[in-house]
């Protein structure tokens, strides 16, 4: 009986079934409402941005990797998550290989450069987004809607001082990017996602909760606020990327805090129209430093 | 009735019905038996035989001066075949007694019985526990006498039984405590009069429905001792977690449940008390459970400490398939086995057998700070930051974030969704604090 081939390894011997893989492409299922409503609002603009954006990020990471010599993990689910997620914040009218150079941008220098999965310090699509906007600022802020040129609900507000109706906000009949244009769509998936219990809720409850209460005490139409721009994807789904967020309780409020503080600045008197993605790439910044000081009271510590 | 509980933690699959309802069976007296000199936390025992001797079943065989020690007895009546270093279940070796095992089982003739509590001291009942080579039988395998010794200085207010049963697949708790409530009800005395304290409580999970009816019917005359019911999660078992559950104390870190009044004990090892008590009988048999899905017949078998490993495993019908890991304790912390002629000891709680199937083959991928693990840790750690200071050497850093007060419970492994060894890298942490802390010293 001795001669088995029994493997020997420390405890724990058994392991909870999910997986990294499973964790991302779930993320992909739960953002398909939010495809599908940008086709249903862009048509076919919509499936060759998502496409592309989507084959940009997944072909970065394999030459990334060859050319490392590292274990290629396309499969992983987790570039295809940056490729969606690129796509679902760029404007309908956006040449294709602009955004081939933004998936590309997003998984290099967002991603692989700092060692890859689990060492991003930015959410990799935000730099791809980011890149784009300081390298093709036309191109990044041309906004259409039933075929005509069109300015964005908040840049309307900002600049025109015109109030897009907040039903219109909601479903996402108003110009936009293929992603920020339907709430309804991304909730609906940000549901599935907490459900399954893949996604963080105190980061978008913290950032939402302060864009609504400091928008109220400034005295603007906080539903507005929450339903225009890029608040609910970036919230949703941008801010709670787990790699670029913190792992406590207490710091996932504070970075949800300091995201929605810095939005609701941009928007109110900044110089751009928008500032979601400039908040949660600047608190990405902070995530180290939020761990640190929010680590918390082990059991029976006198702190 | 509420549900009491601890913050965090987590459900593993309980996989306890394969034995839950299996009756407590004694097993077959071995040939031979194989009983190490340590089987206990603290000084290794002194051969009281040599080879050659004859030894009565009860017969006390190895003994120390040393306070913290606990004596070792012959589980059968026979000869001393060799005095040897074997394996331990641990992974360490020690040096053991073999006893060739005759057919009388005949009982050493000073066997003294004590049938009423009220009559013995505090002391009188250490002494009976100490002799009797009883030790914490949950698996930490602390010498009982010791944990029922009290400072001057500590105030002891509560005993409490542990009869959670956390570890997925174990049930022998749940037999005991079905099948001998009474016993375990009259060590859980001997126990409250040995510290001194009025109050008692039983923790059990609310997964054994029967066990809870048991010890509720035996103890409903008692004013003074209480069944709590707990939720079903792991590590609901771990001492500070059965502390914070029952009584809402927070045991400080780095403290014992004695700094907060509470002294805990398992319930197989207050039965073992009260056998020693009632009749005299040191602790020389056990209960086990030999389960899961790679063994033919999952039951619960009382075996002769120093029974070897594939001897209970044959009894139990052997191998259903091919073995993948054959671990001694429960699926959490249990210790994976190379070999199977090693001797059970008084801390074996199970054998579980887990198919090669079963047995994933686990590839770590890099962290992606999900933070399970820091959800998950029953004393709130960071465990993903503490792996990264492990791994770098970084020791102010691990003392910094608590690493002493890591309870190795593999929650955090558990939960990993990447399949990083957590628990194993803070084993590591741990041991590099502490061989940094006796440089100091």
């Amino acid at each position: 009986m001795n001669n088995e081939q029994l493997i020997v390894t420390s405890s724990p011997h058994v392991r909870a079934t999910d997986s990294v893989s499973k964790i991302m492409w779930t993320v992909v299922i739960s953002l398909l409402p939010a495809v599908l409503a940008a086709v249903y609002y862009f048509s076919f603009r919509a499936v060759a941005i998502i496409l592309v954006s989507v084959l940009g990020a997944v072909a970065t990471e394999y030459i990334f990797q060859n050319v490392r010599g590292k274990e290629v993990t396309i499969a992983d689910g987790s570039a295809v998550v940056t490729g969606v997620l690129l796509a679902l914040t760029l404007p309908p009218t956006i040449p294709l290989w602009t955004v081939l150079v933004g998936s590309a941008v997003a998984i290099g220098l967002g991603k692989q450069v700092f060692g890859g999965l689990g060492h991003n310090p930015f959410n990799p699509a935000l730099v791809g987004r980011a890149f784009l906007m300081a390298a093709y600022p036309v191109l990044m802020t041309t906004w259409q809607l039933d075929g005509q040129t069109t300015a964005t609900p908040l840049n309307l507000f900002k600049m025109q001082g015109i109030m897009t109706d907040v039903w219109q906000l909601f479903v996402g009949h108003i110009g936009g990017s293929l992603g920020e244009t339907s709430a309804f769509a991304l909730l609906i998936g940000f549901a599935y996602l907490l459900y399954k219990g893949y996604v963080n809720w105190r980061i978008p409850a913290g950032m939402i909760g302060t864009v609504f209460l400091l928008t109220l005490v400034f005295g603007q139409n906080p539903i507005f606020h929450l339903f225009a721009g890029s608040l609910m994807l970036g919230a949703l789904y941008m801010a709670t990327d787990m790699v670029s967020s913190p792992v406590t309780k207490s710091g996932r409020w504070l970075f949800g805090f300091g995201a929605g503080l810095i939005v609701v600045v941009i928007r109110l008197w900044g110089g751009y129209p928008e500032g979601v993605m400039y908040g949660i790439l600047l608190m990405n910044t902070a995530v180290p430093l939020i761990n640190r000081y929010t680590r918390p009271r082990s059991l029976g510590e006198v702190k | 009735m509420s549900i009491l509980s601890f913050k965090q933690g987590v459900h593993p699959d309980y996989n306890k019905e394969l034995t839950a309802d299996k009756p407590l069976k004694k097993a077959k007296r071995p040939e031979q038996v194989v009983i190490p000199l340590q089987q206990h936390i603290g000084a290794p025992l002194e051969p009281l035989v040599k080879k050659g001797d004859h030894v009565e079943m009860g017969q006390k065989i190895g003994d120390s001066e040393s306070f913290v020690s606990a004596p070792v007895h012959a589980s059968v009546s026979g000869k001393v075949k060799d005095i040897k270093k074997v394996m331990t279940p641990g992974g360490s070796k020690a040096q053991a007694i073999v006893i060739a095992a005759d057919a009388e089982d005949n009982f050493v003739s000073d066997l003294q019985s004590h049938a009423d509590l009220e009559q013995l001291s505090g002391d009188e009942i250490r002494n009976i526990v100490r002799n009797a080579g009883i030790v914490g039988m949950g698996g930490a395998m602390f010498p009982t006498h010791v944990k029922l010794s009290i400072p001057k200085e500590k105030n002891v207010e509560y005993v409490i039984l542990n009869g959670a049963e956390c570890e997925p697949y174990l049930t022998i708790d749940n037999r005991i405590m079905i099948e001998r409530p009474e016993d375990v009800l009259f060590g859980l005395k001997a126990i409250m009069k040995a510290v001194g304290v009025e109050k008692g409580f039983i923790g059990i999970e609310v997964n054994k429905p029967e066990a809870i009816a048991a010890m509720e019917k035996v103890t409903s005359n008692e004013g003074n001792i209480e069944v709590k019911i707990l939720e079903t999660k792991y590590p609901q078992g771990g001492e500070k977690m059965l502390v914070e559950a029952i009584l809402g104390r927070e045991v400080p870190a780095g403290g014992l449940p004695l700094d907060v009044g509470v002294v805990v004990n398992n319930t197989s090892t207050s039965v073992a008390i009260a056998d020693a008590i009632q009749k005299g009988i040191p602790l020389i048999e056990r209960a086990v459970s030999i389960t899961g899905h790679g063994i033919a017949e999952p039951q619960n078998l009382i075996f002769r400490v120093g029974t070897l490993v594939n001897e209970l495993i044959e009894q139990a019908g052997g191998f259903a398939g091919k073995p993948g890991k054959v671990i001694l304790g429960g699926p959490m912390m249990g210790f994976a086995q190379k070999q199977l002629d090693i001797p059970m000891v008084k801390g074996s709680s199970g054998i579980l057998v887990l198919t090669k199937e079963e047995v994933d083959d686990y590839e770590p991928s890099p962290c992606i700070k999900c933070a399970r693990c820091v959800d998950a840790c029953p004393v709130f750690l960071m465990p993903t930051q503490l792996m990264n200071y492990s791994k770098n050497e970084m020791l102010d850093e691990l003392e910094d974030y608590q690493i002493m007060s890591c309870i190795e419970c593999g929650s955090c492994s558990y939960v990993c969704p990447a399949k990083i060894p957590l628990v194993h890298h803070l084993r590591m942490g741990k041991a590099q604090v502490q061989a940094r802390q006796r440089e100091e010293r």
